[in-house]
């Protein structure tokens, strides 16, 4: 019984001991965010509560000088073009891959399940001219280009959905006079709610994190993303610590905010999009 | 997107069919309209798939046997001269060196990983709390998690104030050597990715049915033989499936190391070093013999793991 109680206790130690260490980092960011710069210099240590808990002061720098708002706006820009591109894109291929056979269809399954496997960042070299040949370079074409046309794992994400939809439907449809795109349109589509639902969150996550292709593809000032502006307060913010901590706190909370609204699908999107 | 205005052309030339009641139209065309129809759904997907993933895997192939520097007109074929180029020159290997710390660092990953997961996926109090804090680090966008990391690390930071509160003054540089400051950016993506793996595995845990637990502490089998004998084989398929993103993330891991030391003291990666010689030097010739080395190791681990696991269904949700 009592080998029973130190076993128990030990695990709860052990869960306490990963949510410091999970939340230190993150809290002591929180914490200098809030400091002034006085605060900073006289060097009390990065455990020190600031002196006003309400100085929102280096949330205000960052906003206006990080131009925290601008990169807010195209994140938003790509996002939503990106992510539509991606769900009209990816139900469009599990329809015809699904409820179709056609000439080479084995090969058009096997160049789909084969790109899956080259990670995006062995081949920007080459992308690199490719997109460049398009004029698409510092511009917000390039981005949302890539994000719609390489995104694999929400073709999976719908052909699983696709599969469970009876075709029996279909027919049903196809009986009164409908014809393909009627019943991609008014059947398939509408039922595949969860799998847009899933797919809109894990890809709008992965969108808003990445770093990558914006830094390569979108130098300019004027198109900063979240991560491309945030990477940019290394320089004029240098040691300005508490700046640069309240611009990664910004950051953070949208994305804190998304996860407690939306947990069960996030563990759902990320699962089934990992193990696709 | 040509593809909705063929859609649309479609639907308003088939729109009026239905009104009137249609002969049964010429068995020909509706066996070519047939024929076509997937291809118009597939018209989209496939340009991008071409344009974005097969063209450059073509391009980066054959700019590897070239010395093209990415801008000038010129080019010219240099045989394999880029790859015995990158497999003699000691220092562009040596970065794969470097991969190695990622690669303990997942080992550590997958352990507490495994470890979380089955104490969470007994019955614990604030079960969902602690799920939500230990995934959460791997919805934080990058460049937040390396500044958060910079202030960690940094001299007076918050790996300084901890230790001198618990009574250990030191005054040293973390990212200052490279063993060090790779060990620093290694403990860094084990924070960021250990809930992946983790809501990966409680997933795999809880689609487990739980009679086979209690059948088995009726059979006064303890936690440990729980684990070994229940847990671990359900577990396998996803286990192995996280051993190979693993792998494959050491191999090109990037952002975290760009944007903490960019690459310097002894910390860059394949990755980092490929966009230098690519977009700083450029070297696109190099970059892209770089690249397909890469690509080929990845393809190489993937399908390794293939053939170790045989079509074991990866199925959670």
């Amino acid at each position: 019984m009592t080998r029973r109680a130190v076993a128990r206790t030990l695990m709860y130690l052990s869960l306490i001991a990963a949510s410091v260490v999970v939340l230190l980092p993150l809290g002591v960011v929180f914490l200098t965010s809030l400091k002034s710069d006085k605060e900073m210099a006289n060097d009390s240590g990065a455990l020190t509560l600031p002196d006003d808990p309400l100085n929102f002061h280096n949330y205000v720098t960052a906003f206006q000088d990080g131009r925290m708002l601008s990169a807010f706006a195209n994140t938003a820009i790509i996002l939503v073009f990106a992510i539509g591109g991606t769900v009209l894109i990816g139900s469009m291929t599990a329809y015809a891959i699904d409820r179709f056979t056609f000439r080479f269809k084995k090969l058009v399954v096997a160049l789909f399940l084969l790109a899956a496997l080259v990670p995006g960042v062995t081949t920007q070299v080459a992308t690199f001219q490719i997109v460049n040949s398009f004029g698409m370079f510092n511009t917000l074409w390039a981005p949302i280009a890539l994000y719609m046309g390489t995104d694999i794992v929400s073709i999976y994400i719908f052909l699983q959905f696709v599969r469970s939809i009876p075709a029996s439907l279909d027919e049903a449809a196809r009986i009164d006079g409908a014809n393909a795109f009627t019943i991609y349109r008014k059947i398939i589509f509408p039922l595949l709610k969860p799998a847009i639902a899933t797919v809109v969150i894990v890809k709008g996550i992965t969108v808003y994190n990445d770093f990558y292709i914006p830094f390569l593809y979108m130098p300019s000032q004027d198109l900063g993303v979240i991560s491309t502006s945030l990477f940019r307060f290394k320089g004029p913010f240098g040691a300005h610590w508490e700046t640069i901590s309240a611009g990664a706190i910004l950051v953070i909370l949208p994305t804190l905010i998304v996860f407690l609204c939306l947990q069960r699908y996030i563990y759902n999107g990320f699962t089934r999009g990992a193990t696709r | 997107m040509t593809d909705t205005t063929h859609q649309a052309a479609v639907r308003s030339a088939a729109g009026p069919e239905p009104a009137v009641p249609v002969p049964v139209p010429a068995p020909r065309r509706t066996r070519v309209w047939r024929g076509l129809t997937p291809w118009l759904f597939l018209l989209a997907p496939l340009a991008l798939l071409i344009t974005f993933t097969y063209a450059p895997i073509a391009n980066m192939v054959a700019y590897s046997f070239t010395d093209w520097d990415g801008v000038s007109p010129e080019l010219h074929y240099t045989g394999a001269h880029n790859y015995t180029e990158l497999f003699t020159r000691p220092e562009l290997f040596e970065v794969f060196w470097v991969s190695g710390y990622y690669l303990a660092a997942s080992a550590v990953q997958i352990a507490a990983a495994l470890y979380f997961a089955t104490i969470l996926s007994f019955n614990v109090r604030f079960r969902n709390f602690f799920k939500g804090l230990l995934f959460f680090p791997y919805l934080i966008n990058g460049v937040a998690i390396a500044f958060v990391f910079l202030y960690f690390f940094q001299d007076g930071g918050t790996l300084d104030s901890v230790l001198s509160l618990l009574g250990l003054h030191s005054d040293h540089a973390w990212l200052g050597t490279p063993v060090s400051a790779n060990v620093s950016l290694a403990g860094v993506s084990v924070w960021r990715y250990t809930g992946l793996n983790f809501v990966l595995f409680l997933g795999a845990v809880q689609s487990i049915p739980g009679e086979l637990y209690e059948a088995a502490e009726l059979d006064g089998a303890n936690r440990w033989q729980q684990f070994r004998h229940i847990i671990a084989p359900g577990i396998r398929p996803v286990l192995a499936l996280t051993v190979i993103l693993s792998i494959s993330g050491s191999l090109s891991a990037f952002e975290i190391p760009y944007i903490m030391t960019g690459g310097a003291t002894g910390t860059e990666t394949f990755v980092i070093q490929t966009v230098k010689l690519a977009f700083q030097f450029n070297k696109t010739g190099l970059a892209s013999a770089a690249a397909v080395v890469l690509l080929l190791i990845i393809l190489a681990v993937t399908w390794l793991q293939r053939r170790l696991v045989p079509d074991d269904k990866v199925d959670l949700v």
